[in-house]
């Protein structure tokens, strides 16, 4: 069973969100890395770049595949994890956590009522892995 | 068309192994993770299913004729328990498939295996422009297991398999059927060939990882098999080679031996006569990024000048690496390429092959 914290948001594209007011860090979830495989190459947005919902922000790559990372929500990126671009073993290892991957501010805290509750994400991998 | 499975397939579900259609058939691309068999290959050793390819028996009196008439390297000096790597040659001098020759007996019984993905084209190939030889297609009553990394004798030996050097063979007897063993195979590794008749793969296959296990040995998925290919540049059908692929421009002009005839050789030469636009090199990126097949290289000034055959990521070398077709140009080692990224253009160089 795939980790999927209740605290989060989710997208059926695999990214959760986290919502501290109009503050939102996001990454990829657990499923989506394990699905992946370990990633060696990521490519995220500057700090002060905007980034629209449902549109890519950035790029997430394994050995076998690239996959785009869609926006939750839309905002200004606040800060980004630079860690990462020189070492991938947090977003490997710890996706939901230590792995997040953009803070951004966002328009509109209403953006968030769109998006996946947990249970709602557990039912969509869980149908995945049948 | 049917998707097939080999002998293999309920112990690769078994093992966690993630299918995927390849050629048509239902294969592992991955077991543990890409990256994990791959290094595990380098430092032990894997277990791969290459049940796929075909298995193709030309024999008789006209059967080195055949081959000669066929292939772009001689085959006439192939001893007895000696295998070739080797190329069929269509009248256009393209290459229609790269295969291994392996010689049963000298003159009048020969193996040759396959890509998956030609076995019907080669069948046709092969029966249009027969010399006479009694052939058999024998994909179906062979499986084959491949073992390969610095540990794989250590394994082999278990089975009565004796180290040899690349390209030798050897058959052996295990659990009342006769195995073919021949120290060939796709990761530069150590190690070779399984031949083994379907009805037995599976209980091979089973024992192979029981007395794997303690080696480090484990099953490896497609997806390995392709870095591990890459890393060693080794080309791959449908890829680096096709129908429209001179030898020459595909780096395999150690494959043509110029001393006999065979049916493309006049085509083929005057291709290379000619000269070529094109030619395949391999391209390492200086950028961070990964190159992918399909990919466009470009010039300083952003013009095309080649595209990617293949492109990975390279877990050994924890770089992005890639093989394609590039302006003749362009192909020597050390220039200054850029690969076209999605929106990004990433500096990139021609480098010298193999990778690894």
């Amino acid at each position: 069973m795939k980790y999927v914290p209740e605290e989060n948001y989710y997208t059926k594209d695999h990214e959760w969100a986290y919502a501290d007011e109009n503050l939102v860090t996001i990454g990829i979830t657990e499923y989506a890395q394990s699905a992946l495989g370990e990633v060696v190459y990521l490519d995220l947005p500057d700090v002060g770049q905007r980034v629209v919902k449902e549109e890519s922000f950035g790029v997430v790559e394994s050995v076998k595949a690239m996959n785009d990372l869609i926006a939750p929500v839309s905002g200004i990126v606040i800060e980004v994890n630079d860690i990462l671009l020189n070492n991938l073993d947090s977003l490997n290892d710890d996706p939901m956590n230590t792995g997040w991957l953009v803070k951004v501010e966002i328009d509109n805290e209403k953006e968030l009522l769109h998006l996946l509750k947990a249970a709602d994400y557990k039912k969509i991998i869980d149908k995945k892995k049948k | 068309m049917d998707v097939k499975k080999t002998p293999l397939y309920d112990l690769h579900l078994k093992h966690n192994g993630k299918m995927l259609n390849f050629a048509g058939w239902l294969l592992p691309v991955e077991f543990e993770g890409i990256t994990k068999e791959h290094l595990q290959v380098r430092s032990f050793g894997g277990l791969f299913d290459v049940s796929h390819m075909g298995e193709f028996f030309v024999k008789g009196e006209q059967a080195l004729k055949t081959l000669e008439h066929l292939c772009s390297k001689s085959v006439e000096k192939l001893k007895k328990n000696e295998a070739q790597y080797n190329l069929l040659i269509n009248k256009n001098g393209g290459i229609v498939d790269d295969i291994i020759i392996y010689c049963l007996e000298e003159k009048a019984n020969y193996l040759l295996c396959v890509n998956a993905a030609n076995i019907e084209k080669d069948w046709k190939f092969i029966s249009e422009n027969n010399c006479g030889a009694t052939v058999s297609n024998e994909s179906q009553q062979w499986a084959q297991i491949a073992v390969q990394g610095p540990k794989a004798f250590a394994l082999l030996k278990l089975l009565g398999i004796e180290e040899a050097k690349p390209f030798k063979m050897q058959w052996v007897s295990w659990n009342n059927t006769d195995l073919l063993f021949a120290s060939t195979g796709y990761t530069g590794e150590k190690g070779g060939e399984i031949f083994v008749k379907t009805e037995f793969a599976a209980s091979l296959w089973q024992k192979l990882l029981e007395w794997g296990g303690a080696l480090g040995i484990k099953p490896v998925g497609l997806g390995a098999r392709d870095t591990l290919r890459l890393e060693k540049a080794y080309p791959l059908y449908g890829n680096e080679l096709n129908e429209q692929v001179n030898p020459y421009q595909a780096r395999l002009s150690w494959v043509v031996s110029k001393d006999k005839e065979f049916l493309g050789k006049t085509s083929m030469l005057k291709e290379k006569a000619k000269g070529f636009n094109k030619y395949l090199v391999g391209i390492q990126l200086e950028d961070r990024g990964i190159a992918r097949s399909s990919y466009l290289v470009l010039n300083q000034q952003g013009e095309e000048i080649g595209q990617l055959s293949s492109g990975t990521y390279s877990p050994s070398l924890s770089k992005s690496i890639a093989m394609g077709f590039v302006k003749t140009e362009y192909k020597d080692p050390g220039q200054e390429v850029w690969v076209q990224v999605r929106s990004k253009k990433l500096l990139a160089k021609v480098v010298k092959l193999p990778f690894f």
